[in-house]
Parts: C-alpha cells; sequence; structure tokens
C-alpha cells in the first residue's frame, strides 16, 4: 500500500473558534493558531495524515485531503 | 459525500463554545452515519433542551427539537409509529438522567430500537453550570459553591440494570472509537446508548479547575482505559471503555407488531 501523503489541508477560518484541539493533539506540530486564534498548517509536509485533527475538531473546521504517495499527478 | 453534507450549514458557525465537546459528539456521529451509508431521509433525530440538545438543529436529517428530558419519548413516538426508521436520540446528562431518567429507564427496558448518546459533561451547560446526577460527589457547580455530595448514576450501570441491549462507553478525545461505537449502537437491534464523556469548558472545567478543552481531554485520555486492558486490569480506579453490553433480546416494535397482528385477526375479543 502506498504511503499517504497530505494533498490539502483545508481549514474553514469561518467556522474554527481557535481552541486549540487540534494544535495540541497533532503528533507532527503541524498545525499553529495564528494572531487571530485561528487554526493555520504551517508545515504540510510533516503531516502523517493520521486524520485526528479532522476528527477531534469541535467546530468541523478541518478537512485532510489525501493524496497517494510516490505519484507526482493529480486524482 | 462529505460529513459537511450532513449538516445544515447555514446554522454554522454553531453556538456551541470554542472547545465544546459537543461539536466532537456531532463530528464522529456523522462519520457514523456516513459510513455506514445510511440515507439522511431514513434518519429521524430527536432532541430536548440543552447545550447538547441543540445538536439536532445542525443535522441534515429529520429532526424534533423537543422538551426537555423528553427526547426518549418522543423518538419511541416516531418508531412505533414508522419502525423502519433509525432513529437517533443525543441527550445532555441533565436531559437524558435528571429530568429524562424516567424516560431513559422506562425505554430501556422496552428494548426499543433507538440509539440513545448521553453526552456527558457532568453539568447543565446551558442554564450556567448547576450540577446534574452524573457529576458526582466533590465537584464545584454553581449550585454546589462548597462542593457537591451527591452520588452520581453510573451511566453505563444503569442503562444495562434497566434493561438495555447495547451498552458502550467512550471520550471526545477517542473521536474514533466513538465512530464505531455510534455505527455499531445503530446497527444494533434493540435499545443501545452511548455514553460519551463530553467536556465543558466554559462550566465544568472553569469551577473545576480542569483547565482548558485540551486539557480536559488530556484529562479523559488519564483517567479511562480501554475494556479488557491491562491497564484497566492494573487500575480499578480508572474508567473503562468501550462495550459492556451486547446482547439479543426481543424489540419492542417487533412485539409490537405480533400484537397488532392478533388484534386483526380478532383474538382477544
Ligand atoms: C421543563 C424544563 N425544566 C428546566 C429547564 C431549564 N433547563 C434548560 S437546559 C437544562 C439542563 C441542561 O443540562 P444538560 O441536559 O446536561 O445539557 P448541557 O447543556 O450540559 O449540554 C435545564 C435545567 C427547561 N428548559 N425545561
Ligand atoms: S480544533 Fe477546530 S476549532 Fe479548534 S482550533 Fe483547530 S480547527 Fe479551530
Ligand atoms: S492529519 Fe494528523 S499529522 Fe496531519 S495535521 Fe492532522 S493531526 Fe497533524
Ligand atoms: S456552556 Fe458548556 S456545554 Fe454549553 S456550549 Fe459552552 S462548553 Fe458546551
Amino acid at each position: 500500500m502506498a504511503k499517504k501523503v497530505l494533498k490539502q489541508l483545508i481549514i474553514n477560518r469561518d467556522w474554527c473558534k481557535g481552541c486549540g484541539i487540534c494544535v495540541k493533539f497533532c503528533p507532527r506540530q503541524v498545525l499553529e493558531l495564528d494572531g487571530k486564534d485561528k487554526s493555520v498548517c504551517m508545515r504540510p509536509e510533516a503531516c502523517i495524515c493520521c486524520m485526528m485533527c479532522e476528527l477531534r475538531c469541535p467546530d468541523l473546521a478541518i478537512e485532510i485531503i489525501i493524496g497517494q504517495g510516490g505519484q507526482e499527478e493529480d486524482e | 459525500m462529505a460529513v459537511q453534507d450532513l449538516l445544515r450549514q447555514r446554522f454554522f458557525p454553531h453556538m456551541w463554545c470554542p472547545g465544546c465537546g459537543h461539536g466532537t459528539v456531532l463530528n464522529s456521529l456523522l462519520r457514523a452515519v456516513l459510513e455506514l451509508g445510511l440515507s439522511k431521509n431514513e434518519i429521524v433525530m430527536t432532541s430536548g433542551i440543552g447545550c447538547s440538545a441543540r445538536i439536532s438543529g445542525y443535522v441534515d436529517f429529520h429532526s424534533l427539537h423537543t422538551l426537555h428530558g423528553r427526547a426518549l419519548a418522543f423518538a419511541t413516538g416516531v418508531k412505533l409509529s414508522k419502525p423502519e426508521l433509525t432513529l437517533l436520540v443525543p441527550m445532555g446528562d441533565g436531559d437524558a438522567l435528571a429530568i429524562g431518567g424516567n424516560h431513559f429507564i422506562h425505554a430501556a427496558r422496552r428494548n426499543i430500537d433507538i440509539t440513545a448518546i448521553v453526552m456527558n459533561n457532568r453539568i447543565y451547560g446551558m442554564t450556567g453550570g448547576q450540577f446534574s446526577p452524573l457529576s458526582g460527589i466533590g465537584v464545584k457547580a454553581t449550585t454546589a459553591p462548597y462542593s457537591t455530595i451527591d452520588n452520581n448514576f453510573d451511566v453505563v450501570e444503569l442503562a444495562t440494570a434497566a434493561g438495555a441491549t447495547f451498552v458502550a462507553r467512550s471520550t471526545t478525545y477517542h473521536a474514533r472509537e466513538c465512530t464505531e461505537l455510534i455505527k455499531k449502537a445503530i446497527l444494533h437491534k434493540g435499545f443501545s446508548v452511548v455514553e460519551i464523556l463530553s467536556q465543558c469548558p466554559t462550566h465544568f472545567g472553569r469551577k473545576n479547575r480542569e483547565g482548558d478543552a485540551g486539557q480536559m481531554l488530556e484529562n479523559y485520555k488519564k483517567i479511562t482505559a480501554k475494556r479488557g486492558s491491562k491497564a484497566l486490569e492494573e487500575n480499578p480506579g480508572l474508567i473503562g471503555r468501550g462495550i459492556f453490553v451486547e446482547k439479543e433480546k426481543p424489540e419492542y416494535c417487533q412485539e409490537y407488531e405480533k400484537t397488532i397482528a392478533l388484534a386483526m385477526k380478532g383474538a382477544g375479543r
């Protein structure tokens, strides 16, 4: 099975309330809160696509879109 | 289809406070519905009153936002009249086990095919932080400034004793586990109860110095352990997670069908 790679990490800034849950529990410190207390993806290359930020977000503000590893083309 | 397609997006961002666990319960529940491939049209969600009860306004299913404590009574009516529908009933701890406690035990006793989800934040969130029958001893609340002296119900034990045929527990920290348990609860034929420990940072957290939402989640990880795990065996003080009851028993609507058939034959006259 090909390794999961992050294609896109979408954060809905209108829905995010800056609770910091996604930031605190990301195993790779991919996310940070910005000056407006909104979650932002700072290190997409480190994401292991565990999905936990998306599954725990109380505001349904995160969407992880996974691509296939080792392939350049878009799905 | 994505989770967002199961929402009434026009009501977002939702009304829950930043970091409120109820949003994560909604998140886990929608994923369960998505993964089971249920159609929106075959689902009815009924809810009572409370922060938790606002959940029925956010889902794009059939929904009834009813009276405090009465979500299961309405769900029973819907299910009996249309047994082919899937009934989901999320409730707060006060809604389910204070004012609604009687409906809860009797729905369990009948074993009617309804999925009850207790969103347990151990406090009345909506009305400003009064203690509930699930707060337990030593909790600070607006109605217990010197801390509570009341014992709490154990939802799992209560549901089991009352006759629920599927009983499970998890927390909002364990979001993926919640989805798996809710899926099983929905598929189970009979009264299913899933208790989800859900943080209220605004009232419970603040009054009990449990920190912010992240710290409250960290605590759920610390104070719980999976059923059958070594950790739980070695630390009986931990709260168990997983499935506690899963058994077959005649389901109420099916039994009622038989009564209808009897009546139609003229028996009992
Ligand atoms: C018949 C009736 N009694 C009391 C109330 C006031 N009331 C509204 S919500 C609530 C309790 C909410 O607590 P819970 O059910 O635990 O849900 P939460 O808000 O914590 O999610 C109460 C007592 C009411 N709305 N109706
Ligand atoms: S968990 Fe959700 S609401 Fe909280 S900071 Fe992250 S994206 Fe925002
Ligand atoms: S998917 Fe996992 S690794 Fe990637 S940002 Fe979310 S929590 Fe971090
Ligand atoms: S008061 Fe508590 S339960 Fe109600 S929305 Fe806020 S955090 Fe959630």
